[in-house]
């Protein structure tokens, strides 16, 4: 794999009145790797996805990808970079049906630029999309509102629309939570064939056995602070880790 | 009755279809009635020329003055856009422009009584059609995922502040030409067109039609529109009365009333298939 730094997130600090949510947090993201975050809940990875993706600024720190400083842009100038995100709690388009909720992406100036204004049939581009990604094109799941959708769809949906916009880096806050175990089963390869396509990730999660099958590397926080990086292996081995996380289980 | 029609369309537009909660429909109206007044009074320009001037000049300038408020959501853009009628009226009175408290009188009215009539018909029509229009064509698609979750919108790279601006413009044009009709049609332009009616009214009229259905509005404009000038007669007790059906439209029909034949035709349409 190609050692080239996508983004470099350098000293990033929030706090919420007296809570440091995020504490002087740096990491480099390579291009082409999956890059698990876990912790416990409340430990910051939700509000580190938000700096980097301009949700939020930063008190302190700054991060860089693509050789600008995404601290200093705008939420939707970041995803003009090709840098998105699905969000934690799903709120599709709910008055518009699946297919029709892609059309939002499709119509950025991002994928305007990237098919030179010759995108063709944005409907048919929109079912295409849908159905690669698990969509019944068959049973009219994509025709389907998307309040009418169950849970595992709408998680589909989410993905699907960071996907319209042909990404260069994903950032997916909590795929894999609230879906049963076959549709998590169906969500893996989805995934592995994102790397495969090129696309570099990163994945917030709580599910560990799932993430640790599909990352390449995993960071650990507690309470805003990295406290462990490296392989999943390395991570399992790590005692800070195994005190911190997994050692409640331990416990129980 | 047309001008509240169109002031009902575009409240509907902005509410449920961009989530812009627009309470100061009098400022579209304002602004377009004063330019169009001050045009073919002080320039002397014919009504064939200030009307489309006021349309677009209305609209720049409301667009610029909500512009700064966009960011801000719900309720908050609400009270925002409520104070600024209320805000150039005072301006107006204050500073003694424009014929003050007297408004500017003896404008050029339409040639004949057909032109006046028809004119804002037709133009109710083709707003209501291309407002239809425009909501399912992608650009209005963007505009009803801004409402639905602005968050995945910025997400999608697309700048929520300019498509709100634009779906403002289009608004606030309609509402421009409202007021310029309004002007030339009652050759008179004054404070009143800042009044609190232009703002609450097609409110009511919209929840009477139906929230979301943009014929709803027209039809709740034409219904009310009428009831107003019969309530007329029960003299200050008018707004008693015309409160009184409001609320009982809001406690009993919230839905409104386009939504609610909605329901039924289709409950209809289903109850022959089986």
């Amino acid at each position: 794999m190609s050692q080239e730094v996508l983004v470099q997130v350098r000293g990033v600090s929030k706090s919420f009145g007296g809570v440091k949510a995020v504490n002087n947090i740096s990491f480099d993201l390579v291009k082409g790797e999956i890059l698990g975050i876990i912790g416990p809940n409340g430990s910051g990875k939700t509000t580190l996805v938000n700096i980097i993706t301009g949700f939020v600024k930063p008190d302190s720190g700054k991060v860089f990808a693509m050789g600008k400083e995404l601290t200093k842009l705008e939420p939707h100038k970041i995803a003009d970079l090709g840098i998105t995100r699905t969000f934690q709690i799903m709120r599709p388009y709910y008055t518009l049906s699946a297919f029709k909720n892609l059309i939002v992406p499709l119509y950025s100036p991002r994928v305007k630029r990237a098919s030179g204004g010759k995108l063709g049939d944005r409907d048919a581009v929109a079912i295409d999309l849908l159905e690669e990604i698990g969509f019944e094109r068959d049973a009219f799941v994509p025709y389907k509102l998307a309040s009418a959708l169950p849970q595992g769809y709408l998680k589909r949906l989410e993905l699907a629309r960071c996907l319209a916009l042909r990404p260069e880096i994903v950032i997916a806050d909590e795929l894999f939570s609230g879906l049963s175990m076959s549709e998590i089963a169906t969500m893996v390869p989805i995934v592995e064939r994102l790397q495969m396509d090129g696309m570099t990730l990163i994945m917030i999660e709580h599910r560990l056995r799932e993430l640790f099958r599909v990352a390449n590397r995993v960071m650990v926080m507690n309470f805003g602070e990295k406290i462990a990086e490296g392989t999943p292996e390395e991570v399992m081995e790590n005692e800070t880790v195994k005190e911190a996380y997994l050692g409640m289980e331990a416990v129980v | 009755m047309g001008i509240f029609a169109l002031l009902a369309l575009i409240f509907d537009f902005l509410t449920n279809f961009v989530g812009i909660v627009n309470l100061g429909g009098a400022l579209f109206i304002g602004t377009g009635g004063y330019i169009s007044g001050v045009l073919n009074s002080y320039f002397g320009l014919p009504l064939v020329l200030t009307i489309p001037i006021a349309t677009l000049g209305g609209a720049l300038i409301s667009t610029l003055l909500l512009l700064p408020c966009l960011p801000i959501r719900g309720i908050y853009f609400a009270i925002v856009s409520l104070m600024y009628p209320l805000m150039l009226y005072r301006i107006i009175e204050a500073l003694n422009i424009f014929g003050g408290t007297d408004g500017i009188s003896a404008l050029a009215t339409f040639p004949n009584i057909w032109v006046d009539q028809y004119l804002i018909i037709a133009v109710v029509l083709i707003t209501l059609f291309a407002l239809r229009r425009l909501v399912n064509e992608d650009f209005g698609l963007v505009l009803r995922g801004i409402k639905d979750n602005d968050q995945a919108v910025r997400a999608s790279g697309i700048s929520i502040t300019w498509y709100k601006t634009q779906a403002v413009f289009i608004a606030s044009a309609i509402g421009s030409f409202a007021g310029a009709y309004l002007t030339h049609l009652y050759g008179w332009v004054g404070l009143s067109l800042f009044a609190l009616d232009f703002s609450i009214l097609p409110i009511a009229a919209t929840v009477l039609g139906g929230m979301g259905t943009l014929v709803g509005p027209v039809l709740g404009a034409f219904f009310l529109t009428p009831l107003n000038e019969i309530l007329r007669a029960f003299g200050p007790l008018r707004m008693v009365f015309y409160s009184l059906i409001l609320v009982a439209f809001i406690v009993f029909k919230p839905e409104g009333l386009m939504n609610y034949f909605q329901r039924k035709y289709h409950q209809f349409e289903h109850w022959i298939e089986v």
